[in-house]
This record gives structure tokens, sequence and C-alpha cells, in this order.
């Protein structure tokens, strides 16, 4: 039986215009077998939220560098919750995200915070082993 | 570049070596039994942009070298020691260190504090929700008020900004893009005010939004009505404020999206050929107009590939100017520019060494000949810049200045058989991309094709391939990590800030002349859908206190939005 590719959404909310490690990382993923789409910028937790539904995807991978991490991640989950997707999608966060504000992330449901720096091999590896 | 390409290149490279035997001998003799001893440590060594740097440079490297036409003198054509003959022994580069978080209250007290620290230069941040063109009060602004700059919706913030600061005494650099027209009429209209004279004005806006398609990607308008509005500053700013830089042809945005430092150059150099084009377009006079454009570059860690980079940016510059553009007056031939140490190498761990790379990178800055320079705080892969971070910054090039010595003679690597070597590579790898450029009929065609893009994205995954692998080093993130780490201070912005510019702006709309504002808009839309220059128009509704928001959607409604097609 042919194994479902893991479906990742790779998105860049807020006005932030820095792509550079959104397009690394869903590179990255689609070199490790995964399909990825990317959303493009400047995407509203809205448009997240539908593009997640939308295309079945079983990881969102959020890139915030703009420090409105708080305000996009509780909207974004809100509506995942409003969806019926907050169970399903592991929801993943990357960026500058101060140390401080990753267990609040957690408590709105994220299920990891990857800092700068973080190995690439390090978020394919934790996508392997917690997506359905 | 593929594997083939570069061995291309590299064989092309050694074909053109004329060793002579003396050297031949060395290779065959002391070197052999050296490397018999004990091998290098690498199989190779590459710079920070994968470039492959051998082991000696000598004049084999050089086998056509003409000083006279290659270097020459500084402050003379080709300008590649400097475009002054005294550089910083006669004045010192502009220590201009870009800030700018919160309320505008707050960056003009962080403001006036960098001015009493002996910063020489003022460089203003704006957040992002201002920078993309809209006020603070906006849906989408949520969140993003005040946290990567200051909040600026109305000249009200743009006075509180420069509050007690005589801007016919300073000159101030502001980062904006695609709305820089109406920010900058927001700065006139406050110099007006203080009883300044348009003509004495010194400073620049960065407004360059070719660069924004290529890499930063803060633009809102498409391509063509976008340079519209930057040949209308082109054109105001030759007729009323001869002294003031209407754009910064920027490279920083391009390097920090993960290009290498030849991309960077070229792209930067090509992307003003473009803006000189339609500049001529316009009718403006390339002696009147290019006087007045200048440039900021990356300052990364590889130290030799940037310092080459600066010196043949100038060189080619002055050869662009001569042979493409006949430009008349050595004021049109010259290139200025500012440097920004690189924002995209500091590293959120161990974020102390991060003064180290700094340090590293302005010293490279001034060896290569900047006329202005932004360093770095110590935080900024955590959080804009604490105070005590910002002043450490600035004590970087104080320091440099005057304890180093390297100011004391123009062009100290001048004549270094590896500099001139990596200067002409420099300009021959330049050259090259603007034949591709060119032949793909110009950078906006380019950059519709997603040329420039599809490179930087290349070069940047290349990059971090080799961080995971290991092949690049970086300290304290891929080898001497620390196993746990005390958090620094860091500097907070919270949603407060938002809440005030909203009450700001809701008594901004309740007390302004609304009538006036309705009408200067509907001017401005009236000259924006034909070819009147848009400057007098904004300045008008600027002065008004139409917001920076209600201006932008005027212009939305004339150009229509701008969606990029992704490259990943």
């Amino acid at each position: 039986m042919v194994e479902k590719k893991t479906r990742v959404l790779i998105a860049k909310p807020g006005l932030d215009g820095h792509d550079r490690g959104a397009k690394i990382i869903a590179r990255a993923l689609r070199d490790a077998g995964m399909e990825v789409i990317y959303t493009g910028l400047r995407q509203t937790p809205e448009q997240i939220a539908s593009a997640a539904l939308q295309e079945d995807v079983d990881v969102i991978g959020l890139s915030i560098l703009s420090g409105a991490h708080l305000v996009i991640v509780n909207r974004l989950m809100e509506l995942l919750r409003e969806n019926k997707l907050a169970d399903d999608v592991l929801v993943l966060v990357g960026g500058i995200i101060p140390g401080e504000d990753i267990p609040v992330l957690k408590q709105a449901g994220v299920a990891e915070v990857f800092q700068p720096g973080t190995p690439t091999q390090a978020i394919t590896d934790f996508i392997r082993t917690r997506a359905k | 570049m593929t594997k083939e390409a570069k061995t291309l290149t590299e064989e092309r490279r050694e074909l053109e070596r004329k060793p002579g035997s003396a050297e031949r001998t060395w290779e065959q003799t002391t070197l052999k039994r050296a490397l018999e001893g004990s091998p290098e440590r690498l199989g190779e060594f590459t710079t920070v942009s994968g470039v492959p740097v051998r082991r000696l440079y000598t004049p084999a490297g050089l086998p056509d070298f003409e000083p006279a036409r290659e270097l020459g003198f500084p402050g003379q054509p080709p300008y590649t020691r400097g475009i002054h003959a005294t550089m910083y022994r006669g004045r010192l580069w502009t220590m201009r260190q870009f800030s700018g978080f919160a309320t505008p209250e707050e960056t003009n007290c962080r403001y006036h504090y960098l001015l009493s620290q002996g910063q020489t230069g003022l460089s203003v941040a704006f957040d992002l929700p201002t920078l993309m063109g809209y006020d603070s009060d906006h849906a989408l602004a949520e969140g993003e008020v005040g946290k990567c700059g200051v909040a600026v919706s109305s000249l009200r913030d743009m006075e509180a900004l420069f509050d007690r600061i005589p801007l016919a005494q300073v000159t101030t650099s502001m980062t904006i893009n695609s709305p820089a027209a109406v920010i900058w009429a927001m700065y006139l209209a406050v110099a007006e005010k203080q009883g300044a004279k348009l003509e004495q004005l010194s400073g620049t806006i960065q407004n360059d939004i070719l660069k924004e398609y290529i890499a930063q990607k803060e633009y809102i308008f498409p391509p063509a009505p976008s340079m519209r509005l930057v040949v209308d500053t082109f054109e105001f700013g030759v007729k009323h404020t001869p002294r003031w830089n209407t754009i910064s042809i920027s490279g920083y945005h391009i390097r920090e999206a993960g290009s290498t430092a030849l991309q960077e150059l070229a792209f930067t150099l090509r992307d003003a050929i473009e803006y000189i084009d339609w500049g001529i377009a316009r009718g403006l006079d390339v002696d009147e107009f290019v006087p007045r454009l200048s440039f900021f570059f990356n300052a990364h860690n590889d130290f030799f590939e940037e310092i080459a980079k600066y010196r043949a940016a100038r060189r080619i510059w002055y050869r662009v100017m001569s042979e493409r553009f006949h430009a008349r007056t050595e004021r049109a031939r010259i290139l200025r520019f500012h440097t920004q140490t690189a924002g995209c190498s500091l590293t959120a761990q161990q974020p102390y060494v991060n003064v180290i790379r700094t340090t590293i990178q302005a010293l490279a800055a001034v060896l290569g000949g900047t006329q202005s320079l932004h360093t770095n705080s110590l935080d900024e892969a955590w959080a804009l810049p604490t105070e005590a971070a910002a002043t450490l910054a600035l004590r970087t090039q104080q320091v440099i200045a005057h304890e180093s010595g390297v100011t004391h003679t123009v062009d100290p690597l001048g004549g270094s058989y590896f500099v001139e070597w990596f200067t002409n590579e420099m300009e021959r790898g330049c050259n090259d991309y603007f034949e591709k450029i060119d032949a793909l009929g110009g950078m906006i065609p380019a950059i519709e094709r997603g040329y420039p893009q599809r490179e930087i994205a290349e070069a940047a995954y290349r990059y971090q391939q080799a961080v995971d692998r290991k092949t690049k080093i970086i300290v304290g993130v891929n080898e001497y990590a620390a196993a746990e780490e005390p958090p620094i201070e860091i500097l907070q912005i919270d949603e407060s800030v938002a809440r005030r510019q909203k009450e700001c702006l809701a008594e901004l709309r309740r007390t302004r002349d609304n009538r006036r504002v309705t009408q200067c808009l509907r001017d401005l839309e009236a000259a924006a859908r034909g070819d009147k220059n848009t400057m007098p128009y904004i300045l008008d509704a600027v002065r008004a206190y139409a917001t920076l928001g209600e201006i932008c959607d005027t212009f939305r409604s004339v150009f229509g939005t701008y969606e990029e097609v992704s490259i990943t």
C-alpha cells in the first residue's frame, strides 16, 4: 500500500515579507518527500485556516518574524477550532519568538516553536514523528 | 552555480594565471613539503558566498593589471580606491544608526539619546503597517503596530518623531519604500513648519521599489506605477531639494534574502541602471538627477569578499556612468554608499558573540570606503535593540574610527594581490549578470520572470545546506553551542502602542478639516490618474493631515495592488 505523503502548509501570516526561512523549509520538506503548499505572503489567519481546510493538510507551519505572533496564533487557533481542525492539524511556528512566549504559544495549541538556528533536519524529523 | 559552471570558472582562472618561475619553484618545493607534512584543514576554502579562495595570491593572479587604469587615485576615476582624495582623514563616515520602535514619542527619545552619544546622522525604522501604507488603526495592522519600527500614520506623528530636532541641521535617512513619497512629504512638511527651506534639507529616502519585488517584498502597487512614483520623487528632488538623496538603491535586503555577495552587487547596480533608464525616459538629465542617487550595501562576515565588493562597485559604477550613460560630470559618476552590517549573520544563540561579528563586518565596510554606516546591536536576532545594546553598537564604530588607525590612510588594502584579484572577479561577475539581465530585456522583465528571485532562493538554500552539513560553521549554532543559555533582556513592545496610536488617529480625524482632506485626496487621485508629478499633491494632502493610509488607498484605487508569483 502506498503511504500517503504528509501534507504541509507553509504560511506567512501578517504583514511581514521576510520569506527566506519559509521558502527554505518548504523546499527542504519537499526534498524530504512531503507535499508542501506555500501560501505566499501576507495571509490573514482566515486565509490560512481556509487553505488548511481546502488542502486537507496535516501540518501548518507559520513563519513569523514581526513580533505579531501572539495575536496571529491566537486568532488562527480560534479559527482552527471553529473549523474542527485543531485536533487533526499539527501547528508549528518558526521565526523570531522570544523564549518567554513559547509556553504561551504551546498553551494556545502550538505543537512546537523553532527558533533561529534550528537545523532543518530537526524540523523534518519532528514532523515525521508527530504528524498523523 | 552548477558544478560544471563552477569548474569552468576555476579552469578559466587557472588558465589566466601566469605564475613566474619563483612561484612554481615554491609550489614544487616548500609548499609540497608542507602539504606532505600536514594537509590543509579543509578540502576547499570558500567565502561565505561560496567563492573558492586560493592559498596564496601573487602577481600571477593579476596578469593584465594596469594600476593606472584599474586602481587610479582616490577622488578620481575609476574611484576604486575611494571617492574622495582624503577619505576619512578629511571626514569620517556618518555614524547613522537605524532606529525606531513603538510610538513617535518614544523613538524621538531614542534619537535624542543616540545623538547625545555621538551618532552623526539619523535613520528611521518604521513599523510594518507604515511600510505597507496602512494606518495604525487598519484591520491588517492588528498585532503589528510599533513592533518592527515606529508607527507613523500622519504628519502629526512625524512632528512628534522629530520634536526638538532641527531638520535644517541634521541629515536623516528614512527606510521606506512603497509609501516613500508620502513619508518624504511628511518630513518636508515638518521641516517647513520648523521654518527650514527645502533647499537646505539633506537626507535620504530609500525609495527602492525594485528590490522590494526581488527581496524585501514590501511592495503595494505593480511595477509601472511604482516606478512612476519613484521618478516623481527624482524630478521633484532635482527642482526643490538639491541636497536630498531621493533613492538609496539597495543590496542589503537582497543579501539578507540569501544572495551571494556578487548577486548583491550585480542586482543592485542593475536596479540602478533601470532607475536611470526610467529617469531618462521622463526627460531628466543624467547629470542632474544621478548625483542624488545613493546606494546601500550589506557588510557580511567574509571580510575580504566584502571589501572587494565595495571597491568593485565604485569602479563598475564609474564605467557604467561613463560608457553606458555618457555622464559629463564627476558627481554623476561617483558611487556613494551607506552600509549596514549583516542582520542575517546574527545569532539568537550566545548573542554577545554578535558584537564580534558586527565589529569585523563594520571594519570591512570602513576598509571598503563606505560614506555612512549602521552597526547592528547584539540582541537583534531576538528583538529591536535595547538602549544598552544600541549604545554598544555605536561604540563599535567609534573604536574603529578613533582607536584602530585604519582611517589614517586611504584604501590601505589597495595593491594587495588578493584584494585586487577579488575586486577584478567581482567586476567580471557583475558584467556577466548585466549581460544576462540585459538579454532578458532589463530588470523589470527579469523580475517578472522571477530571475533574480530564483538566483537568491538557490543561493539561500545552498547556504542553509552548508550550515546543516557543517561545511559552513556558525559559532554557537552548529559548533561551540552552549547546552543552556540565560535569557538576555530584550525590548518589549506591547499592544498599548496600538491603543495609543488608534486614540491619536481618532482625535486627528475628528479635529482636522475633513473637507480639505477630501478635496486634497480628490486632486491627488486626478493627478495619479494623469501624468502630473504627484509630489505637490501628496504634500498638500499631508499638510491637511490626510493619513498615510488614506493617501495610499487613493493610490491603490488608481494603481491597483501587486501580488507576486511565489518562487520557493
